[in-house]
């Protein structure tokens, strides 16, 4: 027994130098360009001494509103990552023909979409529509945290502890190679060992328990924490689509954990749910993934479009047009969104009554989705509008959006998708609504809160810039794709034999160009509008003519958002108190209690990430150690009952002083 | 379309009745859906640039915000496309069902009496296709010819992991799972010259996991039916087990004849010697299961998935450590054919001889086996 | 708190700010909170049921429920899950009750109860695991071993939860962060009693009865 014994396994697992990738030049590039952007960064950071400060500000934050804008942070930077991966294969697919290989080997680039999937939605779409939520929803319904702070910042590192594991798989072993969704049984240990697939379940599973636990929190919070007078049908149409997300998020996320324990258990322990042999059923793993991931596509577009009602009414100066007819539009999404999971996977033979109860039922989500569009274009009507950056990624967003739900009731339409299925059509339909309707909201977002979370405007030019780049980019890559499923032409293909294709797929490569101008005049963006923060400087709070309550309050909003709690008497309260008249009460000030920020979070979310690592290798002792530090902090931390502080009367009343020095000036 | 003259839009121009049927519903519920998508399309930039707010003369309502004609308007005029569309989708599904045997050759055709389908058996491997005619007795590799206007049925299956059995000129493509069943019905009506695939990832060879496709007069067929007996080899186990292997790129192969009960062997993932099939395994799970001695027996008669790592192959996913290949690697894995434009020759030198060690038989009690990493 | 219904417009502007405050934090926000947490957990056990239904009859040629279940002995298991909810029951009357050493002794006896039941449970594992029944041994089960041992890994967490929330009202007493952290909980325990109701029903009486 002990002959078998190996000093090297026992404290590696399966690690072994050989899995560091130094012979690479693509890997060795990318290794080394983090590393000084990384050292850069770490440098900066010493040299302007800022390192308590982000301890204490932002690491240990339980701040919604800083926790939100880390989240919005952690997206663009896997962005970066995800879109990397996307001009490589466009790059790939554009050359590989014929004779020519291109420079991505099957080996490669079978790594390379599968990430690019699966960090487009888990690290780059759901922290940008999380950090959303975070920083809108509580200065929304005129609150002053979430309702549950701690879990707030312990959700935010979990997802970041995920998303490292994704970025350390690309310079420590392999990623999967198993497609985004990992289907077995080419997920499973026989057809898939490795490495690449435990990567790809550990970070999910870790970042899953961020996302469920932040649902729970944002539902809890809206459900519990609305100012007074703030009835639900008063809300603002982000807050709704926000609570509508969450439940989605809560009763879908325990799915996608349970699915990916299965796919554990089959990889670790050898266990039969997914296997082909011993009584497994890889078609039950189809069904349950997808339970989980079709609800998740609303997950994403809910919050987007909240973000466009708000946008819309505020720069056309107009209440949303049928209120009440949104919500219910919202809320039949939320219902059917559970009933339409087997649409993913007509072609497995289901049988046509199956098949066609779940196309109809997909179409008639068509139909909450159509009569919100209407809304909006009615609230254009007869509004005066006000062509500003989050404006304008509006009426691009509706332009774009219909086109990708059209294809997509048509992949609706059983005997259509026969044909259409994992063809580039299919990757040209959820490109369009993906980028057309999340990515282009969450930007519409970003431009919109900007100035609350910082108090100055992002530079307009260079906004302006991104979107034209953006836009023109998404349809020049992402047409040709439509043409080429078309012709037939299958999803993640390495090489193609018919020359005939190559002209699209140069063409979406170049679309692809474009949309990396895109994100390069977003990052100049950031950067001219920091420089430029003085004339950009906002002091009013409302810099739009906004209609909510996150815009009555300071931008920055302080740390307790609302010296006092807003009562709202309509639906946009701001709107109705700016109407109506409003004295903002300039004595009188009370000490406000508020949680405090606490490191424990970012320790639990920095051991998962070790306790992920660990499993993916093998390293036992690490796994178990770490799973018993986890444990142990935890309820370390619930013996701390000293949670909470008050923010004095006199701090409350010198902001508010600021505060109206600040209005004086404007 | 005119202006797409130059590329083959072969959705567009099938050359089978199915497929043609799906195109026509492509083409109608597309035109239902512009019914609704072009009018939004035109308001919404209409709306957008005659009530900007420069445009001092365009009504300026702040408190219009309900018109109950027109909530009725917005959910109705969707509500009766997708009610058209549903009717379409109802209809179209069930008569275009895969599993249907077909009741017409054509649009003005129905199918003339007593006329036999044509049987063909389509295997997916790693990463090739098989077919056996069992009318015939024959069996090709990654070629396939159909006679014309004779509907065919296809039943469809794989050997380790999941695919689509797809010929877009021919009918929709259908799962091809292992250990399962797929059916489709489908017939080609004029002759052709195409290729089918593996619309469905599944591994690192899917890129070339494709087959010809011929849609050929009746005596064409024969000829080709007699050129295959004439010239192919035999298809025995042995053969087969070595076709099994992971390949790219295979070119057209022919076999004169195959190992009986071929077809059914693989569906019961029971084409290696002492495995029980699936079908035996689910008549003894009907009946209750087995415990005891006998059951333990079965265990080991019914492993299958482990093949690859049992006989040194590699799997059709595998990553760093388990695959010969450095991390991200300009390597090839296992039955790829070289690609020598790529340069880079394995960072880890030569791929260990094929010598591993087997898992399942040598763990204690009966032995699971594991992944190989878990063993080592 | 004030609280003013929407007033007509065209009158005086209303009240637009709570001015007289208390520091507030709603403590039911924690209630609905833990609420949703079992929903989604209860999602996770739903999901694992149905893997299940659906695998729990692929037996692989091997053994099935009646060739390995021993329907007295989970009599037994069921008994003492059972008892433990009935004696956090009376914790809970005790802790209404203000008795603190009342609260210490019932949830003492539900940890002990919650313990047997475990150990109940991880010796029928070894049995089947003599029997030649691991759990890769076929999909059942798989499925069997996955479903009972999950429940069986959040009873031994309620009881860890359990002995730290002992600690914790020795050291603080019955104090208001206590008394929500035993009503917590108290809904996770009820909850596992509850699926394991379902467990009981569904694996081990239709499985052995059917």
């Amino acid at each position: 027994m002990f002959d078998n014994v190996n000093l090297q396994q026992l404290i590696f697992g399966r690690f072994t130098i050989d899995e560091i990738p130094y012979h690479e030049p693509i890997l060795v590039g990318t290794f080394v360009g983090v590393a000084v952007v990384g050292l850069a960064v770490l440098a900066t950071i010493t040299y302007f001494r800022f390192w308590g400060p982000l301890w204490r500000d932002w690491v240990t934050s339980i701040d919604h509103k800083k926790i939100g804008i880390m989240y919005c942070i952690f997206a663009l930077i896997m962005l970066l990552r995800g879109f990397a991966d996307a001009l490589m294969m466009r790059t790939q697919q554009a050359i590989a023909f014929g004779d020519q290989q291109g420079f991505l080997p099957p080996h490669h680039y079978d790594q390379i979409f599968t990430a690019h999937g699966m960090i487009m939605i888990f690290f780059v779409a759901m922290p940008f529509v999380t950090g959303l939520m975070n920083f809108a929803v509580p200065l929304q319904i005129g609150a002053r945290d979430v309702a549950f702070p701690f879990l707030n910042n312990f959700s935010f590192w979990m997802t970041v502890s995920g998303g490292m594991l994704v970025m350390v798989s690309l310079f420590v072993g392999e990623f999967s190679r198993a497609t985004w969704l990992a289907y077995p049984p080419l997920s499973g240990a026989a057809m898939s060992p490795g490495v690449g697939v435990d990567y790809y379940i550990w970070a999910l599973q870790i970042a899953g328990i961020g996302t469920t636990l932040s649902g729970i929190n944002l539902i809890a919070t809206i459900v519990k924490m609305r100012a007074p007078g703030l009835s639900m049908m008063k809300l603002p149409i982000f807050v709704w689509s926000s609570l509508c997300t969450n439940i989605l998020i809560v009763a879908a996320f325990p799915i996608l954990t349970a699915v990916l324990v299965l796919l554990s258990l089959d990889r670790y322990l050898g266990m039969h749910f997914f296997t082909n042999d011993l009584g497994g059923n890889s078609m039950l793993y189809f069904n349950l993934i997808w339970i989980w991931g079709h609800p998740e596509v609303y997950i994403l577009i809910l919050p987007a479009f909240g973000v466009f009602s708000e946008v819309t009414s505020t720069f056309c100066g107009k209440r949303l047009f049928g209120y009440t007819s949104m919500v219910y539009a919202l809320v039949v999404i939320t219902i059917l969104a559970y009933l339409v999971w087997l649409h993913h996977f007509f072609t497995m033979g289901s049988g046509a009554d199956v098949n066609s109860f779940f196309g109809i039922t997909t179409m008639i989500i068509s139909i909450p989705t159509g009569a919100k569009i209407f809304n909006w274009m009615f609230t254009m009507y007869r509004g005066r509008i006000r062509f500003e950056v989050p404006m304008m990624w509006v009426v691009a967003f509706i332009v774009t959006f219909v086109i990708g739900g059209m294809t997509g009731v048509l992949l609706a339409v059983p005997p259509a998708d026969f044909v259409l299925h994992n063809s580039l059509f299919l990757i040209a339909h959820f490109h369009n609504v993906i980028i057309g309707g999340v990515l282009f909201g969450m930007f519409a977002g970003v431009t919109f809160w900007f100035p609350k979370a910082f108090g100055f405007k992002l530079d307009e030019f260079w906004g302006k810039m991104a979107l034209y780049l953006w836009v023109s980019g998404f349809y020049l890559a992402f047409m040709p794709l439509y043409v080429l499923g078309l012709m037939g032409v299958t999803r993640r293909m390495q090489h193609f034999d018919d020359p005939s294709l190559q002209p699209w797929f140069i063409a979406a490569a170049l679309g692809a160009l474009l949309i990396a101008g895109g994100i390069g005049s977003q990052i100049i963006m950031f950067v001219v509008s920091i420089r430029r923060r003085e004339e950009l400087r906002d002091l009013t709070g409302d810099p739009w003519g906004g209609r909510t309550l996150e815009w009555s309050t300071s931008s920055p909003p302080p740390d307790y958002n609302f010296a006092f709690t807003p009562v709202v008497h309509d639906s946009d309260a701001w709107w109705d108190m700016k109407a109506r008249g409003f004295s903002r009460p300039m004595t009188g000030y009370k000490p406000i209690h508020m949680p405090k920020n606490t490191a424990t979070g970012a320790i639990l979310a920095a051991l998962s990430f070790i306790l992920g690592f660990a499993m993916v290798w093998y390293i036992w002792w690490l796994a178990a150690l770490s799973f018993v530090a986890i444990i142990g902090t935890a309820i370390f931390h619930t013996f701390n009952y000293d949670r909470e502080y008050y923010i004095p009367a006199e701090t409350v009343s010198r902001e508010e002083a600021k505060r109206t020095r600040e209005l004086e000036l404007a | 379309m005119s202006l797409l003259g130059g590329c083959n839009l072969v959705v567009m121009h099938p050359a089978g009745f199915v497929a043609e049927q799906q195109r026509n519903l492509v083409l109608a519920s597309t035109g239902l859906m512009l019914l609704i998508i072009v009018p939004v399309i035109v308001c919404t930039l209409f709306f957008a640039w005659h009530f900007r707010a420069t445009n001092e003369k365009a009504i300026y309502d702040p408190e219009w915000h309900h018109s109950t004609q027109l909530e009725v308007l917005i959910w109705t005029a969707p509500l009766l496309i997708i009610i058209a569309l549903g009717a379409l989708t109802w209809i179209g599904t069930h008569t275009l069902d895969p599993f249907r045997p077909l009741t017409r050759l054509d649009a003005k055709r129905p199918l003339p009496a007593g006329v036999e389908p044509l049987q063909v058996e389509a295997i997916a491997m790693d990463w090739k296709w098989l077919f056996l005619y069992p009318q015939y007795g024959i069996a090709t590799v990654n070629d396939l010819a159909v006679p014309v206007d004779r509907p065919v049925t296809f039943k469809i299956t794989a050997t380790d992991v999941m695919n689509t059995f797809y010929v877009p000129t021919l009918a929709g493509m259908i799962y091809a799972m292992p250990g399962m069943e797929t059916k489709l019905h489908a017939v080609v009506n004029r002759s052709t010259d195409s290729e089918g695939r593996s619309a469905h990832y599944s591994g690192a060879g899917f890129s070339n996991m494709f087959f010809k496709f011929r849609g050929v007069a009746d005596k064409d067929f024969d000829a080709w039916v007699a050129k295959a007996k004439a010239e192919g080899s035999d298809l025995n186990q042995d053969a087969y087990l070595k076709l099994s292997e992971p390949t790219e790129s295979e070119p057209a192969r022919y076999f004169k004849s195959y190992a009986q009960g071929l077809y059914d062997k693989i569906i019961g993932l029971c084409t290696r010697p002492g495995q029980m099939c699936v079908s035996e395994m689910m008549a003894i799970d009907a009946r209750g299961g087995q415990g005891g001695a006998e059951g333990e027996e079965n265990y080991k008669r019914l492993q299958y998935d482990n093949h690859f790592a049992r006989e040194g192959h590699e799997a059709p996913g595998a990553t760093g450590p388990a695959s010969g290949t450095g991390p991200h690697g300009q390597t090839q894995p296992e039955g790829m054919k070289p690609r020598p434009d790529m340069g880079n020759p394995d960072s880890r030198g030569a791929r260990p001889e094929q010598a591993q060690p087997q898992p399942g038989s040598e763990t204690p009690n009966g032995g699971q086996v594991a992944p190989k990493q878990i063993n080592e | 708190m004030m609280h003013t219904d929407t007033a007509p417009p065209g009158t005086a502007a209303p009240v637009y700010f709570v001015t007289d405050e208390e520091g507030h934090h709603s403590e039911g926000s924690t209630m609905l909170g833990f609420w949703l947490y079992l929903m989604s957990d209860c999602l996770i056990f739903a999901t694992l049921f149905a893997t299940y239904g659906v695998l729990g009859r692929n037996y692989a040629a091997g053994p099935s429920q009646k060739d390995l279940f021993d329907l007295s002995g989970i009599a037994v298991n069921t008994a003492m899950l059972l008892f433990s909810s009935i004696t956090y029951g009376f914790a809970m009357l005790e802790m209404d009750k203000d008795n603190r050493r009342g609260t210490q002794m019932w949830l003492a006896i539900t940890g002990l109860f919650g313990i047997a039941f475990v150990a109940l449970e991880i010796r029928e594992f070894v049995h089947l695991f003599h029997e030649g029944a691991p759990p890769w041994r076929s999909a059942f089960l798989s499925s069997f071993y996955t479903l009972v041992g999950t429940h069986g890994l959040h009873v031994s967490f309620g009881i860890l939860w359990l002995g730290t929330l002992m600690v914790q009202v020795r050291q603080h007493g019955l104090i208001a962060a206590n008394r929500r952290r035993l009503m917590c909980l108290s809904m996770f325990w009820h909850f596992l009693d509850l699926v394991w109701i379902g467990v009981f029903t569904v694996v081990y009486l239709i499985g052995v009865l059917e």
